[in-house]
């Protein structure tokens, strides 16, 4: 059937007239629209901007109760304590000067922080509260509820606030938490609305920092009706929000104290790691600082304190360290060279008290030399010579490649702030970096943890956790989230021929256990006890040749900062490992006379409940040992049930 | 046979199809798509995340897409209108079986990355059905009872699916959206008549039948009619997100308080402030001056809709860009007039505005389809 021309043209003029009809109708509808909008926006306007401005229901955020840090006993570590304060908001105030004034006269506020008060004022908007003055005594805060019909505006707080109680102890590990900043705000993309409340606390470095999802928790809402001037009449409903989880660390309270109080003043630090597990028991950085001053914000004069010492306090050293292993490393060496098939535990080598080298001499630090040694009398003796040798038969790379088997140069990730990597160098990694080819004397430099090899406390702590119980464990810190344990990962086995191990754990034993070992004076004299390890003395200076013919200079006439540092890792008990220690006093000389004892008394500290039982010592260091303990600053002891210090 | 094959040869070609695209309503588009970042930046209380960006991201796709589709000629799209409404129906179907439930309705589906609302695509592909319908139907025949009940069961199969999702604000938008390309076939206005008796009698039921077991709506949409009525007898529950609103919108006065300054929706007390009721933070935040300044821009886009309606010669294309003009239209009219109280809270987007990526995809899809309609008309 076809359409007539007219046809179609009168349903053309039907589908215009009706789509006029319509485009009509619609438009009527948008004008009705737009005079709803006008009725409401200009000529109810100040009804409704009334109704914004003395909401009638309001609305305020509660913060949550930040999850608490324990240890793994559950004591605290980082609790919260109510804080008192004085916020003014500035809608409801109307002449800010003037209440600020009448405020002045209730409670005392100090020019500095009216200037504060004023300066957020202007940079936040008109409705956000802000603190005039917080850690106030109850009575002031009485003082302002009392005078409430004079102060429009400002309000009476009661707010929680961090608190560390052992003070020190933990200042590296768990870090602190301080006010939000705008620096903070830009950088964070956390659109979470707690972060616009002023002086809101989140974690800045540490465990605080990187546990910061857990600990935060989700902040609650309360309806509240307010009267004309803003003061709160009552609350009409409220929605309390989640309160952060509870993040329990691995480390031991009692033991860290110890290892912290042991360390004292020295430029020292420390890690004592459960071999079985990886579970960190103390992570000790010393000096150490107060937490606590940087919660409210750090007076200049304290921070500049802590920044111009020269022992570097707010450094945490057991992690972000790096420092030259030293003879530590070599049972990397020996462990590569055993593997590699280059060496076996036999293989004898002769040390003359040096090793020429193209034209070069490369010294043993005993002068006169160890004469013919294999691997157990080399490592006792701690002989240079040996390990140059069999460092040169198994070559850098599979050297390197042990070492990060091993942990060293590999990040351990652990919710902790500037963790380091170290450096475990090899020929890639020289052209990369330094655009120049590996020579061999950079082998024999890195055979005894010299030249370019860099670990950390903790690292050391990995490896030698690793070579006594043969097995890849890594590092943990967090026990649990809340009630969710956090699973221990796959430990699966390093894959080292197990008579090399024993090979290499026979002479970390010798070190200790045998007449002449480097570290014997350091031995545990208990049967169920005893003690492996490994001295490390590094250099951080290049000693001439004239130097050397003059006598090398000793440590104590020395500057301090020019003095060797001194290393020690080891495990106990030697026959079933439980623990490995790993200590590096920064510039304190050598290891077996400085950094050994320390490592002795921590791993006797976590193998015991208490302090470490005199029984332990060889029989002539008990009185020595005795004093020690007693001038000791330890913190009292505490019960180990979980004190809540939540308001 | 229709109007359109003979109309072929006038009709640009190749690369210069761009130039004669619609230009004016791109602009106005993207103006009021920019309105909408600048809100959703707002409303994350000044931040990209969690919505401005992803929202900017998914304007960029639906240009393109609007741009590629502008380019395929009319009558294609025409001949494929059966196929896009078949599969429009098949993927409702498919979310009521397999599909996810939000704020107590099933709507959407997980496709990959993409989350589909397939009753946003039906309003669009509803429309196209019934444009090649009564493209294809003898004009003599439009107002014949036989042939006016099919396109009423064409409407009523999606707008049932979607009702006991249940989406309501959907469904009443299918009718209308159906109706309205019914309106302008030129269907006789005594069904148009007899429809609005029907709906009088079913509405005073839906309320005489409440509290039975044979009641129609679900209780929370009967909560909503009643404080829609009188929002202050539930200043806490229900009716709090009408006042809120309001007040949020009142409050604004002529010029508003500032960009970010909204004290209502940056404190929270403002309910879905990104997706249905981002309207309240515009108007409180810009103002009378750019709460009218956007309805100015959207009745610019329904203009340039009917405007293209006029110039087309065939009869598919006019009724497909009445079809198109007249759901944008009831996307903004319900969604302003629920937020403005003069009309009970039904899940309704503000087209550009909210935040969702099904309706802005939708709406490009057939704004592509208007432009190709205006690149594709004779001269």
């Amino acid at each position: 059937m076809r359409r007539t021309a007219r046809d179609a043209e009168a349903t053309a003029r039907k589908v215009t007239r009706r789509a006029l009809f319509l485009g009509g109708a619609q438009a009527a509808f948008i004008a009705v629209l737009g005079a709803r909008m006008r009725y409401m926006q200009v000529e109810e306007a100040d009804k409704y901007r009334l109704l914004a401005e003395e909401n009638r229901i309001n609305m305020r955020l509660i913060p949550p109760a930040r999850g608490l840090i324990l240890d793994r006993s559950g004591r605290v570590i980082a609790g919260n304590q109510q804080n008192y304060r004085v916020v003014i908001t500035r809608e409801e105030t109307g002449d800010v000067e003037a209440v600020l004034a009448r405020l002045a006269e209730v409670i005392p506020l100090t020019p500095e922080m009216l200037e504060r008060t004023r300066k957020e004022m202007d940079r936040r908007s008109a409705f956000v509260p802000i603190v005039v003055a917080d850690w106030l005594r109850w009575d002031d805060l009485a003082a302002v509820a009392v005078n409430a019909p004079a102060l429009p505006g400002v309000n009476p707080e009661v707010g929680l606030s961090r608190r560390y109680p052992l003070v020190g102890d933990f200042a590296h590990v768990v870090g602190y938490v301080g006010p939000v900043s705008d620096a903070d705000l830009a950088e964070l993309e956390d659109p979470d609305p707690l972060l616009q409340i002023p002086k809101f606390q989140i974690g800045k470095i540490g465990v605080e920092r990187w546990m910061e999802a857990d600990l935060r928790g989700r902040s609650g809402t309360r309806r509240i009706e307010v009267n004309s001037v803003g003061r709160v009449m009552r609350e009409l409903d409220r929605q309390d929000g989640v309160a952060g989880a509870d993040v329990r660390l691995t480390i031991d309270a009692d033991v860290q104290n110890f290892v912290q109080a042991r360390l004292g003043e020295e430029s020292a630090a420390a890690v004592v790691m459960d071999v079985t597990n990886g579970d960190l028991i103390a992570v000790a950085s010393a000096p150490s600082f107060d937490p606590n001053l940087f919660v409210r914000g750090i007076s200049q004069a304290d921070y500049s304190a802590l920044t111009e010492n020269d022992h570097r306090p707010l450094a945490n050293k057991s992690v972000q360290g790096a420092y030259p292993p030293g003879s530590t490393f070599k049972m990397v060496t020996a462990l590569a060279a055993l593997e590699a098939g280059a060496v076996t535990e036999k293989t004898a080598v002769h040390c003359p008290g040096f090793l020429e080298f193209g034209g070069r001499r490369f010294h043993c630090w005993k002068h006169g030399g160890h004469g013919t040694v294999s691997l157990e009398g080399a490592l006792k003796g701690s002989c240079d010579v040996y390990f140059y040798d069999i460092a040169q038969r198994a070559g850098i790379d599979r050297i390197a490649e042990m070492g990060r088997r091993l942990g060293l140069g590999v990040r351990h990730d652990l919710p902790m702030s500037a963790i380091s990597e170290g450096v475990m160098p090899d020929k890639a990694w020289k052209r990369d970096r330094h655009k120049a080819e590996w020579r061999i004397g950079d082998t024999i430099n890195a055979s005894i943890g010299q030249g370019y090899v860099l670990a950390s406390p903790l690292q050391l702590a990995v490896m030698t956790a690793r070579i006594a119980s043969g097995n890849a464990v890594s590092p943990r810190l967090v026990h649990a989230i809340g009630d969710r344990e956090v699973p221990v990962g796959d430990i699966p086995p390093l894959g080292i021929a197990p008579q090399h191990l024993r090979a290499v754990q026979e002479a970390m034993f010798a070190v200790m256990n045998a007449q002449g070992g480097t570290a014997w004076t350091s031995r545990i004299a208990d049967e169920t006890m005893l003690f492996a390890g490994k001295t490390g003395t590094s250099q951080v200076r290049n000693i001439s040749a004239a130097e050397r013919a003059s006598g090398v200079i000793s440590n104590e006439q020395l500057p301090w900062n020019r003095r060797d540092h001194a290393l020690f890792v080891g495990y106990a008990p030697a026959s079933a490992p439980r623990y490995a220690v790993s200590v590096v006093v920064e510039h304190g000389g050598g290891g077996s006379a400085v950094a050994a004892p320390i490592a002795r008394d921590a791993i006797l500290r976590a193998l015991s409940d208490g302090l470490p039982p005199l029984s332990a010592y060889p029989a002539n260091q008990r009185t020595t040992i005795e004093t020690q303990q007693k001038n000791m600053k330890l913190r009292k002891p505490e019960p180990a049930a979980a004190q809540s210090s939540r308001a | 046979m229709s109007f359109l094959e003979y109309q072929i040869k006038t009709v640009p070609g190749g690369i210069r199809k761009i130039l004669y695209l619609n230009w004016g309503l791109v602009l106005v588009l993207v103006a009021v798509a920019s309105m909408g970042f600048l809100m959703l930046y707002s409303v994350a209380g000044g931040s990209l995340q969690p919505w401005a960006e992803p929202q900017m991201k998914r304007f960029a796709a639906g240009l393109v897409l609007m741009f590629a589709i502008a380019m395929v000629p009319i009558w294609f799209i025409r001949n494929m209108a059966g196929l896009a409404y078949g599969i429009s129906v098949l993927l409702l179907l498919a979310v009521e079986f397999f599909g996810e439930v939000g704020m107590g309705a099933q709507r959407w589906i997980d496709i990959g990355p993409l989350r589909l609302q397939p009753s946003e695509l039906m309003k669009i592909t509803l429309v196209m059905m019934l444009a090649a319908y009564y493209d294809w139907l003898d004009t003599r025949k439009t107002s014949r009872p036989l042939w006016v009940l099919i396109p009423v069961a064409l409407i009523a199969v999606p707008a049932a699916l979607v009702l006991i999702q249940p989406n309501l604000g959907t469904a009443l938008m299918l009718l209308m959206g159906g109706a309205a390309v019914m309106f302008a076939a030129g269907v006789s206005l005594w069904y148009f008549g007899a429809v609005a008796a029907l709906g009088a009698g079913a509405i005073a039921s839906v309320f005489t039948l409440r509290g039975t077991p044979w009641q129609f709506l679900h209780d929370y949409q009967y909560r909503r009619i009643d404080t829609f009525l009188d929002p202050t007898t539930d200043p806490l529950g229900a009716g709090y997100n009408i006042i809120q609103a309001q007040i949020a919108l009142g409050s604004g006065g002529w010029s508003g308080k500032g960009f970010m300054q909204g004290t209502q929706s940056r404190l929270n007390f403002l309910p879905e402030k990104h997706t249905d009721f981002i309207f309240t933070t515009l108007a409180e935040e810009f103002g009378f001056i750019g709460a009218f300044s956007l309805l100015l821009l959207y009745g610019l886009i329904i203009f340039f809709c009917l405007a293209s309606a006029m110039q087309s010669k065939d009869r598919f294309s006019q009724l497909l860009l009445i079809g198109i003009g007249c759901t944008f239209f009831f996307y903004l009219a319900v969604n302003l007039s629920m937020v403005m109280g003069m009309a009970p809270v039904v899940g309704v987007p503000l087209p550009f505005l909210s935040y969702g990526g099904s309706v802005m995809l939708v709406l490009m899809v057939a704004f592509g389809v208007v432009q190709s309609a205006h690149v594709h008309r004779p001269r």
